[in-house]
């Protein structure tokens, strides 16, 4: 990690100071004080410097990045990874073939190991981020087939007037059945059961 | 091995002290058995609250060992 140190006659000077020297924003370094500074009695007595200790935040994309590749060695999986910021977070995509195993069961390796990459990452940052994790935009083809099934088992509880367990899902899955039908006047959706056999249950509205 | 590699990766990046992550591998039958051990202060680091990280890892490890048609059992030890 690149350090620097740099006085001025306030605190915000030598930051101001080393900010200049390094180059960067204020938002990309952390700042330690090693010497608060005293203005001196009228500026004469006692005057002494602030002296700050500015160092680089490591950057998120690469302390993912860093975390991944790792990953993905020890896993023996050969895959590109695609980082892009948006406004709620991190959003990463692997690309590559046979990534099956990143994704697993509905996706569960996929969240076990965005969980960690979460955890890893913000360990060692001072403003947490979000980190999305996804294969080849499997998460948005999941949902979109999940919202697909909702409306047409909905479709059929209607007709039928039966209700429909669907097959269990994680709580994000779930969630996603629930708010493509929470505009329904036709029929309502409520879990039950219990992790990880929990399952949304489609019913006719009374 | 890929395995232990992988346990040992995933244990070094969410703990404070990694050069104190240690993992011991048992070969059994047709198992593999994997013994985590961190510092005490970093336990919580690899278990979570009820368990979610140590899930988490298992689910990873599992998943790199079902690649290679193995069975693998981590455990974490005091």
């Amino acid at each position: 990690m690149k350090e620097f140190e740099a006085t001025g006659r306030t605190v915000e000077e030598a930051v101001e100071m080393a900010l200049k020297q390094l180059g960067v924003a204020r938002e990309e370094v952390e700042v330690q004080v090693l010497e608060e500074g005293n203005r001196g009695f009228l500026g004469l007595l006692g005057r002494r410097e602030a002296r700050v200790r500015v160092s680089l935040s490591p950057r998120p994309e690469e302390l993912i990045r860093n975390f991944l590749e790792k990953v993905l060695e020890a896993l023996k999986v050969k895959a590109a990874i695609e980082i892009r910021k948006r406004e709620e977070g991190y959003f990463v995509d692997f690309h590559g073939r046979d990534l099956g195993i990143l994704i697993g069961h509905h996706g569960d390796h996929l969240d076990a190991l965005q969980y960690l990459c979460n955890l890893a990452v913000n360990r060692r940052l001072k403003n947490k981020i979000k980190i999305f994790l996804d294969v080849q935009g499997y998460r948005r083809r999941r949902e979109q087939a999940l919202v697909n099934l909702a409306r047409r088992l909905s479709h059929r509880v209607k007709t039928t007037g039966r209700r429909i367990a669907l097959e269990p899902m994680n709580p994000q899955e779930r969630r996603i059945i629930h708010m493509a039908l929470k505009d329904d006047r036709d029929v309502f959706t409520f879990s039950e059961g219990e992790e990880p056999n929990r399952k949304v249950i489609i019913a006719l509205r009374k | 091995m890929g395995l232990k590699e992988l346990l040992l990766t995933l244990a070094q990046a969410l703990v404070d002290n990694p050069d104190q992550v240690t993992v011991n591998q048992v070969e059994g039958e047709k198992s593999v058995i994997l013994e985590l051990k961190v510092a005490q202060e970093d336990m919580g680091k690899v278990i979570g609250k009820q368990g979610r990280i140590a899930r988490a890892i298992r689910t990873l490890v599992k998943a790199a060992a079902a690649h290679e048609g193995k069975r693998v059992v981590v455990e974490i030890i005091q």
